[in-house]
């Protein structure tokens, strides 16, 4: 039997879209007014969802304690009213969202063994979100 | 294939307790949830079925149908109740939001299998809009 546990976490982060891999009229071209040059901000809900059986002792599939140590540690204390393209993660990559997700998945991933960390879906705002499940 | 969801919410009162534990470990591991006069929520019920639109109405389900389904072996059962007192599978199963979902997956899979040419996809247990637990009867 397996089942899926997913908790709700909030950071509020500042980013800007840019690679020095274009000439900056194609950063523009490309990101739009998520390159104007000072950066802009959300307010990011992250979604971690654990995969796995329902243990009958707590009738949970992980302690929300536990869960909550772990990702407040490697994620919101990291993330949380920073800079995202200050952040070593992002470094050589570009802040999207869909890179987010990709390193809070990998953040995570070890740290709940040996809890599965089924996938993670970050909502950058209220229409746009985007998800990683691995691989 | 077409996923139909249908929504429901439920308000009812629990607390997570394992009587084959102490105090100090149903404490330890439950923290506040272990408080003996319990707690509530108002749940939120996602129940999704999957099928084949029917070729005559364009329907998977009749959505009345299945808000009624879901009106007599969930809510009738489950809405202003305490869960740990009230609630048959609750009287050895914990309350935990995992075990309402497989719960509510017993109470609906065999009606909605039996009731048309659709299953039962998942059922969404939302505790509160920043937790939530899925089955998907695997």
């Amino acid at each position: 039997m397996k089942a899926y546990f997913t908790r709700a976490y909030s950071i509020s982060a500042s980013h800007r879209l840019h690679t020095s891999a274009l000439t900056p009229d194609q950063n523009r071209i490309t990101f739009g007014k998520c390159n104007n040059p000072h950066g802009h901000g959300h307010n990011y809900r992250i979604e971690v969802t654990v995969a796995g059986p329902i243990d009958p002792s707590t009738g949970m599939v992980i302690n929300m304690a536990t869960l909550d140590a772990i990702v407040q540690k490697l994620v919101v204390q990291r993330f949380d009213h920073t800079n995202l393209n200050l952040d070593p993660l992002f470094l050589n990559q570009v802040s999207t969202t869909e890179n987010l997700c990709r390193a809070v998945y990998e953040l995570l991933a070890n740290a709940l063994q040996p809890a599965h960390l089924e996938k993670i879906r970050i909502e950058e705002t209220e229409n746009n979100f985007f998800e990683f499940a691995g691989a | 294939m077409i996923l139909l969801t249908r929504r429901a919410t439920f308000s009812a009162s629990h607390y997570y307790w394992n009587p084959a534990w102490s105090q100090q470990q149903n404490e330890a591991v439950f923290g506040r949830c272990a408080n003996r006069n319990g707690h509530g929520h108002n749940y939120t019920l996602e129940v999704t079925v999957a099928g084949s639109p029917d070729p005559i109405t364009g329907f998977v389900v009749d959505l009345k149908w299945l808000k009624d389904l879901i009106e007599r072996e969930v809510m009738e059962a489950y809405d202003h109740r305490h869960l740990n007192l009230e609630v048959p599978e609750f009287l050895t199963a914990i309350p935990t939001t995992e075990n309402i979902a497989v719960a509510i997956w017993n109470r609906l899979q065999a009606p909605v299998a039996a009731a048309a040419g659709a299953k039962l996809a998942s059922i969404r247990v939302y505790e509160t809009t920043d937790i939530f637990a899925e089955y998907r009867g695997e």
